[in-house]
């Protein structure tokens, strides 16, 4: 089977951080092809000069994360003959987000890191009684989610948030603090919860733009977990955020009207006392109106809104 | 064909211009519509944040209401069509789940058991009506005129809940759109990206830099507008634009964004007042211009 592969090049010695070049190769591939045995075809009997990172070759060791036609995927568990029925060109770059090292390989430096910041270890208040802690499997199956986590950066490569925001704790980092929030023999929950509310980064940056969810491959779903998270910190009482403003609004109005209300829930998101946020808030008003379109003050209401206000009382009577 | 219309909050709020040039555009197109004054608002994944049952419960009432008049949902806002989709995918999956979300309907006599769909404009318009049927309807062709794509998060993610594997032509609608009234598509990395609007109110810093960014490198590329099937994208990439290019030294604020109707009343010869061009924070002047110096026929 014939296979066309546009590779991201970049050598560190003779060329400057931001620079690439691009390379193409046609190979004769095996018809049950991954691309990365393309790559290391390439390698072998091509050009030994390209450099890759790869260990086991079947989606466990998270070595191999790279972006191919544009996302990010493992390259040993993404097979040619589905992914390009047609013979069109693959392209293969290094993961985003990431500084670069050379050709395919970034550096996981800022990655770990910011695991690191999270806590990544159980903090129980007190030893054991018995040597050791037990925790049931009921209480640990919730946490198979996230503890699927292969550490490969799909995520963190392909963030929206993280394009524009070195500070952002991220995907990856974020998954494995949930898996701690949650985890039964930690006794730091309420701590780990406040501190990734509060810090610059943290759960309330994310947009919620699902890139995290689409590329991963082992289904972490980093996003779910961080939205969780939220709803975590809220409950232990961390209400001090335009985050849990913006939630609480929005939830308000559409159980009120069945619809956004949303002049006011900009209005509470900023909150009542953040002048200069309101203030630039009138100004995207007052410009709308000159342009013939009034922010919506009196809010559009669904006709149904009494049987949608009993949805909410409902739903809300047993939640507690 | 006939729809049950779901506009979306924005279209029936702060975005009025969208709902106008859909309906008007809907017209031209022989699409009929009652819409679905009593559903809810689909909570636009800020609901689900707090309480993800709750959300599926309005977004399942506002399916079974449709699936009462035997009709289709007809959305127009991509944010809309995600947040549907997803919670009619976790339905689908779990028999106990749909019962349950159910018990929650059955008060007022509604109940959904799986027969109606839920279909952007844009998906409405390669699938259902066709490039052919469709290119009947225009007045004119805009050869020579650059158009970036921005299709807003839900309409692409998460890919499993939008059925793109039985419809993979979903993904590219936008571009086939353009294509079809004879724009340049104008590709760039950011078209499936986030616009920011979800975290505008609450980090808007990282917000902006998303829209300076994807207008920005849009105008760089050359496009004459944006065009998008997302309202929340077209407050922020239209409403914050100039702030956002400002702030982040992307230069200025000359990236029109262009509702989906709005481009498609454009090349059916619709007068640009009821398209509501002029209502935009970002200037259309220049694009309409263009737009009228192409002779019809």
């Amino acid at each position: 089977m014939q296979a066309k592969l546009k590779v991201s090049r970049f050598d560190p010695e003779t060329m400057g951080q931001g620079q690439r070049r691009w390379d193409e190769f046609e190979l004769d591939v095996h018809p049950s092809a991954t691309v990365l045995d393309a790559l290391i075809q390439i390698r072998e009997e091509v050009d030994g000069t390209l450099s890759l990172r790869c260990a086991c070759r079947a989606s466990i060791c998270g070595s191999c994360g790279m972006r191919v036609n544009g996302d990010a995927k493992l390259v040993c568990k993404t097979r040619i003959v589905d992914t390009f029925k047609d013979g069109e060109t693959i392209v293969v770059e290094p993961m985003g987000n990431q500084a670069i090292i050379k050709d395919l390989v970034v550096s996981l430096d800022p990655f770990f890191d910011k695991v690191r910041q999270v806590d990544p270890y159980l903090q129980p208040d007190a030893e054991p009684d018995q040597g050791e802690f037990v925790a049931s499997n009921d209480s640990m199956v919730n946490l198979l989610t996230a503890m699927n986590c292969i550490m490969c950066g799909a995520c963190v490569s392909d963030c929206t948030v993280l394009e524009v925001d070195e500070a952002f704790i991220g995907p990856a980092a974020l998954a494995k603090a949930w898996r701690f929030v949650e985890d039964p023999r930690d006794d730091q929950r309420d701590e780990r919860l406040k501190e990734l509310n509060d810090v610059e980064g943290g759960i309330w940056d994310c947009t919620r733009c699902f890139k995290c969810v689409e590329v991963c491959p082992k289904d972490v779903a980093p996003m779910d977990r961080i939205m969780e998270m939220r709803d975590m910190a809220i409950e232990a009482g961390n209400t001090n955020t335009p985050g849990y403003r913006h939630t609480e609004s929005f939830n308000k109005s559409v159980k009120k009207h069945g619809r956004l209300d949303e002049a006011r829930l900009a209005v509470e998101s900023a909150g009542y006392t953040n002048v200069p946020r309101l203030i630039d808030l009138a100004e995207i008003g007052i410009r709308s109106t000159l342009k013939g379109k009034m922010p919506p003050i009196v809010p559009h209401k669904a006709d149904d809104k009494e049987k949608i206000t009993r949805i909410f009382e409902r739903v809300e009577s047993e939640r507690k | 064909m006939k729809f049950a219309f779901y506009p979306g909050c924005v279209a029936r709020g702060a975005g009025p211009e969208l709902f106008d040039s859909a309906v008007a555009v809907m017209d031209r197109l022989g699409i009929e519509w009652v819409e679905l004054t009593g559903a809810a608002c689909t909570g636009a994944g800020v609901l689900q944040e707090k309480d993800q049952k709750l959300g599926d419960i309005l977004n399942i009432r506002t399916l079974a209401m449709a699936e009462q008049l035997g009709l289709p949902v007809l959305t127009i806002c991509s944010t809309c069509q995600g947040v549907m989709s997803q919670a009619d995918r976790r339905v689908r999956r779990d028999a106990d789940y749909l019962e349950e979300i159910n018990s929650y309907l059955a008060e007022e006599g509604l109940s959904y058991s799986g027969n109606t769909t839920v279909k952007h404009l844009l998906w409405v318009l390669v699938e259902d009506i066709g490039v052919e049927t469709l290119q009947k309807t225009f007045v004119k062709e805009l050869s020579g005129v650059n158009l970036a794509p921005f299709y807003g998060c839900y309409i692409v993610r998460p890919s499993d809940a939008l059925g793109f594997d039985e419809h993979p032509e979903r993904q590219t609608s936008l571009e086939t759109v353009i294509e079809a009234v004879g724009g340049t598509v104008v590709d760039f990395p950011g078209k499936t990206a986030c616009c920011g609007f979800p975290i505008l109110l609450i980090n808007q810093r990282n917000s902006l830099r998303m829209v300076a960014n994807h207008t920005g490198t849009a105008s760089e590329l050359g496009a004459d507008a944006m065009v998008t099937p997302c309202p929340l994208c077209h407050l922020n990439l239209d409403g914050y634009q100039p702030k956002a290019r400002r702030q982040n030294n992307r230069g200025k604020a000359d990236l029109p964004i262009i509702h989906l109707p709005q481009l498609l009343g454009l090349v059916m010869g619709i007068d640009t007042k009821t398209l509501g061009l002029g209502k935009h924070l970002v200037n259309t002047r220049d694009i309409v211009r263009k737009v009228d110096s192409i002779p019809v026929g």
